[in-house]
């Protein structure tokens, strides 16, 4: 086949894959609410979406359990991480394994559980459950961004750190973290990305009055077309681009780490 | 129709980086002949063959194959076959339909197929290993499926891309013999690349020394050894002194603050010139026989010789190849017989 | 070195991903009599009634039809994108890979703007002079968005097996005498099987448990096992139910996770 012909084959992907976000980006500055009328350019439903009280919230509590589960997750999953790597072979896979199921699992399965489990705890769902059920499933990302770090790093520098005499947890600190932490960052940048795109687990683990933008765009679109979506979307779509464009220069691993964890 | 199966005639590759690759290319390769492409790596020699093979298309020349141009003839479709540098071998597939896979497209029946293939493994002494996996096996075993690959389709000519690079030493060698072998009983032109000097001298009718794309000399290889077109192919094909000198007058050139006698002619008077000695030709001599004299620096054993190397008092460092054992710290003298010295046009560097 | 350190995620991982993996396990098995928590095969029984049997059959009929339209869109796509002739890959590739970092929700939510009966799509037709078409809430709208959503799911997986594919493996096949539909059908196809088998089961998967899809676009006629779960759970509070059926999900995603294993396993082998 021709080159231009296989050229015009990916624009026409490529277009079935932006043309519905541009179309939400054009209409969020229309001034009507029909979807199909240009009513003249307006800034009006950014307005209201900064109005929103609900919106508002549910953006502090998208940022705070991001920033606070994937910190939380970030230290517990590289020490983890650091842990495992000196296991013997057996517990090694079999811890790997079982931090693999959140990734690999169907979301729904990992919600609904989560829940089963603060139900059985006597845990009211609210903010804090909500919190743990992201650390969860953050930390697996942790450790499989760190994980590989380990085994390309020279053992020999934890030693030599031994010999100079620094204690163990000492030659963690100075030395085996900073060699690994290229995996930690992104690792850390991956969870919180993760964390504030996560809907369908938040979706079972929240409880009344605490919700993050993924449920209330979900609430809000059950009850149908509502302008103020389409703002929310553009601004999602260009902090989006921005994020990804500081996430991507470190590595683009992360997109198929992306790409399972959307399963 | 010439008697010649593959002419190249004024071809150019030019990169779409801007990168000139061949530079007005010209050969021509006669039926049954070994042909090697020697030359650095990153001259050009698998772009030559890849030329060859339709995988790559000239910027400028033809390419003709017994006398029909081809330029615009896909690859699937020339009658020529090749070994990759790699191998590239079907992962996916196991040694037997590793070599039936040109004659299933070639819809040769079965029975066929079957006879050839076996005849094929016999000749690359792989018989019995029909059913394995291509990735189980050495990687002297995966060459011989490359080559029985290739020949099973009984090409016209064969293209073979540093076949032998990836072997040791003892392999390698041994497969030179197999290969010289199976070109001469199966009578097919061979196209050899390879970046080994010893290898294309022990192997081939005749050479192609390229360098940055253009051709340096085409001859068979003990012309190639013994004269040396220009100071690359010289310093190419074994190792050599290469000197600065100016041409005297016919038969004597000024070089190393010596006028010393040679039998080379035809140079304009005091033209700048390459003069070009081989380390096997220079003879330890006395001191007071000696046409320049030199400290010894150090010595080391090659098993048959000793690699000596002498700094002379302007500051000139030979390389030698004697028999006899020199001391390091020591002065020595040397002279080199006139029909030893060979002089070369400098190569212009553009 | 120091294992102690992971002893905090043990505990962590216990009880957050064990535990809660065998509470469904538990729900799902086990019945409430007035004898007590008694072991039962019921709710796996409720499966096959008919009705929610139906909406079992629906969910794989619509994530296996998205699959392989993902798989007939996608392996063009990644055909093309790795072949030699292509030198801006990255580009399009982030082209590709960019709509995917958008929110999930605003991603279906897009689809809804368009094919809604005031939509752009419906202006358009009333344009041209043809009627309305009810293009939402049917099964149609449901597979067109779960296609859009997970396409690059197909796309990356074979697209990163095809190219480490070697370049001179397609040049000796085309040496050998095989034209392109040949070089695709006996080199590309089986060398890149891999990566098609990962693609297929990470559309099959999220396809086969969503619930947002189906919710939106689908209306609530076009209930898919997702919403049976999402049911059960939050409103008619049958966790045993939707507990069992969380455990047929889980089974799936263990099949296919040991068919992706076999897979890659079968890969290296032969590499050594
Ligand atoms: N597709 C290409 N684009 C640009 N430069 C190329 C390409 N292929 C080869 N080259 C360059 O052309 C030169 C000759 O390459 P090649 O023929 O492979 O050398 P070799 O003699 O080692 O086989 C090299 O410098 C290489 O970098
Ligand atoms: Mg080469």
């Amino acid at each position: 086949m021709s080159k231009s012909l296989k050229k015009a084959y990916l624009w026409l992907i490529i277009l079935f894959l932006y043309a519905p976000i541009l179309v939400l980006m054009v209409l969020s500055f229309n001034d009507s609410r029909s979807r199909a009328t240009w009513g003249g350019f307006t800034f009006r439903w950014y307005i209201e979406l900064f109005k929103d009280r609900d919106i508002l919230l549910a953006l502090y509590y998208t940022l705070a359990i991001g920033l606070l589960s994937s910190v939380i997750a970030t230290i517990i999953g590289t020490f983890a991480a650091i842990g495992i790597f000196g296991y013997k072979k057996l517990s090694y896979s079999l811890v790997k394994n079982i931090s693999y199921i959140p990734v690999i699992n169907a979301d729904i399965v990992t919600g609904v559980s989560l829940m089963l489990m603060f139900v059985f705890l006597g845990i009211n769902q609210g903010f804090f459950t909500l919190l743990l059920a992201h650390i969860t499933f953050n930390i697996p990302y942790i450790i499989f961004s760190v994980l590989p770090k380990l085994h390309q790093m020279d053992i020999h520098v934890y030693e030599a750190a031994l010999d100079l005499g620094a204690n163990p947890f000492m030659s963690i600190i100075k030395v085996v973290i900073p060699e690994i932490r290229p995996g930690i960052i992104t690792g850390f940048l991956l969870a919180f990305t993760l964390s504030i795109d996560d809907f369908v687990i938040s979706f079972f683990t929240s409880g009344p009055g605490v919700t993050n933008l993924s449920i209330e765009i979900y609430s809000m679109a059950r009850r149908g077309i509502n302008p103020k979506i389409n703002a929310l979307s553009t601004l999602m779509f260009v902090v989006v681009m921005a994020l990804l464009l500081i996430v991507n220069k470190r590595s683009a691993s992360n997109t198929e780490k992306k790409v399972r964890r959307d399963i | 129709m010439s008697d010649y199966i593959i002419q190249l005639n004024n071809i150019s590759k030019v990169f779409e980086d801007g990168f000139v690759a061949l530079d007005n290319l010209n050969l021509s390769i006669k039926k049954n002949e070994f042909l090697t492409l020697l030359g650095p790596s990153g001259c050009g020699k698998t772009t030559t063959l890849r030329i060859i093979g339709g995988f790559e298309m000239p910027t400028e020349g033809e390419i003709v194959f017994q006398g029909q141009k081809i330029n615009d003839l896909p690859p699937h479709k020339r009658k020529v076959n090749t070994v990759f540098q790699k191998y590239a071998l079907f992962t996916h597939l196991n040694v037997f339909d590793n070599v039936a896979f040109g004659l299933k497209i070639s819809k040769t029946p079965k029975n066929e197929i079957k006879e050839r293939v076996r005849e094929m493994l016999n000749l690359v002494n792989l018989q019995g290993f029909e059913k394995r996996q291509v990735e189980s096996l050495s990687g002297g075993q995966q060459q011989r499926v490359a080559i029985a690959r290739a020949l099973v389709n009984r090409p016209e000519v064969l293209l073979l891309d540093e076949p032998l690079g990836a072997l040791d030493l003892k392999m390698r060698k041994d497969m030179q013999i197999e290969l010289k072998k199976m070109q001469e009983k199966l009578g097919i032109t061979f196209i050899y690349v390879t970046h080994d000097q010893e290898e294309a001298l022990s192997m081939s009718d005749s050479i192609v020394i390229l360098n940055e794309g253009i051709v340096q000399q085409i001859d068979t290889p003990i012309n190639i050894y013994n004269e040396p077109k220009n100071a690359f192919v010289a310093d190419f094909i074994g190792e050599s002194n290469i000197i600065d000198g100016t041409m005297l007058q016919d038969k004597l050139v000024h070089f190393c603050n010596k006028d010393i006698p040679c039998i080379d002619t035809g140079f304009a008077k005091n033209e700048k010139v390459d003069v070009v000695i081989r380390p096997e030709d220079i003879d330890i001599k006395n001191l007071s026989d000696a046409q320049w004299t030199g400290k010894v620096t150090s010595v080391i054993f090659k098993g048959v010789h000793y690699d000596i190397t002498v700094e002379s008092s302007d500051g000139f460092v030979w390389l030698l190849q004697n028999t006899d054992r020199q001391y390091e710290g020591d002065t020595i003298g040397m002279s080199v017989d006139p029909d030893d010295i060979h002089i070369m046009k400098k190569v212009i560097d553009l | 070195m120091r294992r102690w350190l992971s002893y905090p995620y043990l505990v962590w991982m216990i009880m957050f991903i064990t535990v809660p993996l065998l509470l469904i396990v538990f729900y799902a098995f086990t019945k409430q009599t007035d004898g007590g928590i008694v072991f039962s095969l019921d709710h796996f029984r409720q499966i096959l009634d008919p009705l929610y049997l139906k909406v079992f059959l629906r969910s794989f009929k619509i994530a296996f039809i998205s699959m392989l339209i993902c798989l007939l869109i996608g392996y063009p796509v990644a055909l093309f994108l790795s072949s030699k002739d292509f030198s801006q890959k990255s580009t399009y590739l982030m082209l590709i890979v960019i709509p995917m970092w958008m929110n999930f929700l605003l991603r279906t939510y897009a689809w809804l703007t368009l094919l809604e009966n005031n939509g752009i799509f419906n202006k358009l037709l009333e344009f041209l002079g043809f009627g309305k078409v009810q293009f939402l809430y049917s099964e149609g709208a449901v597979i067109l968005g779960t296609v859009y959503n997970f396409l690059p799911f197909m796309i990356l997986p074979i697209y990163s097996v095809m190219v480490k594919i070697d370049e001179s493996v397609i040049s000796a096949a085309q040496d050998l005498g095989a034209n392109s539909f040949q070089v695709l059908l006996k080199v590309m196809i089986p060398l890149s099987l891999p990566g098609v088998i990962s693609g297929i089961t990470m559309v099959f998967m999220p396809a086969v448990s969503t619930f947002v899809i189906s919710r939106l676009l689908g209306g609530g006629q076009f209930a898919l096992i997702g919403n049976i779960i999402e049911q059960q759970f939050l409103l008619t509070g049958n966790w045993g139910f939707g507990s069992a059926l969380s455990f047929v999900l889980m089974v799936l995603v263990i099949i296919s996770m040991f068919f992706m294993n076999a897979n890659e396993r079968n890969g290296k082998e032969s590499m050594l």
